[in-house]
């Protein structure tokens, strides 16, 4: 089936409504959470209305299909990344997710795979989201392993030139993302992969800013820690994913109900992964609904969702090329990139830039994006950002240089 | 336009020309303030003598309306008391948080009744507050090793 961005547009209800008397909605913050199709509010709401029960406990009808959905929702966002459903673990978001991994390998017995100890070392990169860097930095503290990062190029690139400086012998971790949410870099995984799995690190990967746009296959990318947020992913807030061939190894983080095998007053053993990770009554709708977001974009195909996106990419970022005084924080060239760009336009604040922006019915992201320590860096206190998804236009493309336009003449 | 109440001519005026702008050598408190959500950066010197604020002096970056706010306080709470400060400051704070029903006594605030538009835009009231939060700070600061003095 052809893409036809027309249709995909109308299948997404917030795109009916004005913005800012009468503007329309031009949505170019996606990178930060992206709107939601039809199927997926449906699907979320169906479950409340029809099938709303505790899963995984339960002798009665509505507990079957609750079970039944969201044991379903996991084989879809399996299938959706080329895993198992067992390697599937929901968690509550993204953040969450590394949290999880970080916590549980701070859980772990002295001497076994995933214990960290003050000989042993956690690789990130300067361009991590905040998420993919605290959680390491508070592991690094509580256990004594060291922290170390690769940097950032000028032109907003990792700067592998001391991979093997960087990932010695003895790192155990390397959580990096694999598309940077501010300059839209994609990262050299490969080589990356490679040097982390002969000193015998394991890798983490954000793919937050990747897996709602390209398609994704865990088996091919070689990591060993794979997490996304739902709702970037067009599905709901609440419900993000967490894949790994490793997960039997790891400790839990939570815990509680429904992830226990035994419990006696003294002690108690898990249940076996993904549940030992899933403490509690989970969140059921919103991972129906993630299923259902996985389904719209299996149906779409991701292949075709990148080949727009790519395209459109490229059409954005000659339309901002030829804003005067406009400097894209990031690369320009297309090679490794996805569709989220930042910049500064000359002197202009980007809150006031997005302010007057605004006015004109484009939404973008100002700011340090979470990730302060890459923005300082590269010399800008904040940039504006526009990220694009499957739902936008050459036409939004426009509004934007029209609002930018616009602007340079307001704040003149 | 909606957006001419946020930026009034005054604002972009300070903006431009911000008066106090430059770190005193000298000062009774000096605090950093910044805003996590943005990244909006202010640095702000305190001196006081008598019971009486005698200079506020800045540094910063960020947008327009916050370094146009701590520029309008750095000069309308200099020569007050410690307690007409902290009145001006209360006003300000709740014209901030008025989402737009009040004007602002200009008796009281002067040039910052100009930013009275910002309390319609939510996501901008932490920008203009950033300076006044950080003056409020320095002044407790002031209080609390000197009292007052």
């Amino acid at each position: 089936m052809a893409f036809n961005v027309a249709n995909v547009r109308k299948d997404f209800p917030i795109f009916e409504r004005t913005i800012r008397d009468g503007k329309k909605l031009v949505y170019l913050d996606s990178g930060a959470t992206s709107q939601k199709p039809l199927s997926v509010i449906d699907a979320e709401s169906n479950f409340y209305k029809f099938h709303n029960a505790a899963v995984h406990r339960g002798a009665h009808q509505l507990a079957e299909e609750a079970t039944d959905a969201y044991e379903g929702a996991r084989l879809k966002v399996a299938n959706f990344i080329g895993a198992r459903e067992e390697q599937i673990v929901f968690t509550k978001g993204a953040t969450e997710s590394l949290n999880l991994v970080a916590y549980a390998m701070g859980n772990a017995e002295p001497g076994t795979r995933f214990a960290l100890t003050s000989k042993d070392k956690i690789v990130v990169t300067e361009m991590e989201h905040h998420a993919n860097l605290i959680p390491w930095q508070q592991l690094a503290a509580r256990t004594g392993a060291q922290l170390s990062w690769f940097e950032v190029t000028p032109d907003g690139r990792l700067d592998l030139s001391n991979i093997s400086s960087v990932i010695t012998e003895n790192t155990k971790v390397v959580a990096l993302t694999h598309q940077s949410n501010v300059l839209g870099t994609i990262i050299p995984l490969e080589a990356i992969v490679a040097r982390a799995h002969e000193v015998g690190a394991v890798v983490v990967l954000d793919a937050c800013q990747s897996a709602p746009h390209m398609p994704i296959d865990v088996k091919k990318l070689d990591v060993d820690f794979l997490v996304f947020s739902g709702h970037k992913a067009l599905g709901p807030t609440g419900v993000g994913v967490l894949w790994s061939s490793l997960l039997d190894d790891l400790p839990p983080f939570l815990y509680g109900g429904s992830m226990i095998e035994t419990v006696t007053m003294t002690n108690a053993t898990w249940a076996p992964a993904p549940r030992k990770f899933e403490a509690g009554v989970p969140n059921m709708a919103q991972a129906v609904g993630l299923g259902a977001a996985v389904d719209y974009l299996t149906d779409l195909g991701m292949n075709n969702v990148h080949s727009h996106e790519v395209a459109l990419t490229k059409y954005l970022i000659d339309k901002l090329l030829q804003v005067p005084d406009l400097k894209i924080v990031g690369p320009t060239d297309l090679d490794s990139r996805g569709g989220t760009v930042s910049f500064t336009v000359g002197e202009i604040h980007p809150h006031d830039l997005g302010q007057f922006v605004d006015s004109q019915g484009v939404a973008v992201r100002t700011g340090h994006h979470c990730a302060w320590p890459l923005t300082r860096k590269l010399g800008v206190p904040a940039t504006t950002r526009a990220s694009l998804y499957l739902y936008n236009e050459e036409s939004d493309c426009d509004a934007l240089f029209d609002a930018i336009l616009g602007a340079q003449k307001y704040f003149a | 336009m909606e957006l001419d109440s946020l930026y009034q001519e005054v604002i972009l005026d300070h903006y431009k020309h911000p008066l106090n702008k430059g770190l005193s050598e000298t000062y009774g408190a000096q605090v950093h303030h910044v805003n996590p959500s943005c990244g909006d950066e202010v640095t702000l010197n305190v001196t006081a003598e008598n019971g009486l604020i005698k200079s506020v002096t800045w540094d910063g970056v960020g947008c327009s309306i916050s370094q146009a706010s701590v520029s309008i306080a750095s000069d309308l709470l200099v020569n007050k008391t410690f307690s007409e400060a902290d009145a001006i400051v209360d006003e300000f704070t709740q014209l901030m948080h008025s989402k737009g029903t009040m004007q602002g006594n200009p008796d009281v605030l002067d040039d910052a009744v100009a930013l009275a538009g910002v309390s319609k835009f939510p996501a901008r009231i932490k920008c203009a507050l950033l300076g006044w939060m950080a003056f409020k700070d320095a002044a407790v600061r002031i209080k609390t090793t000197t009292g007052g003095e």
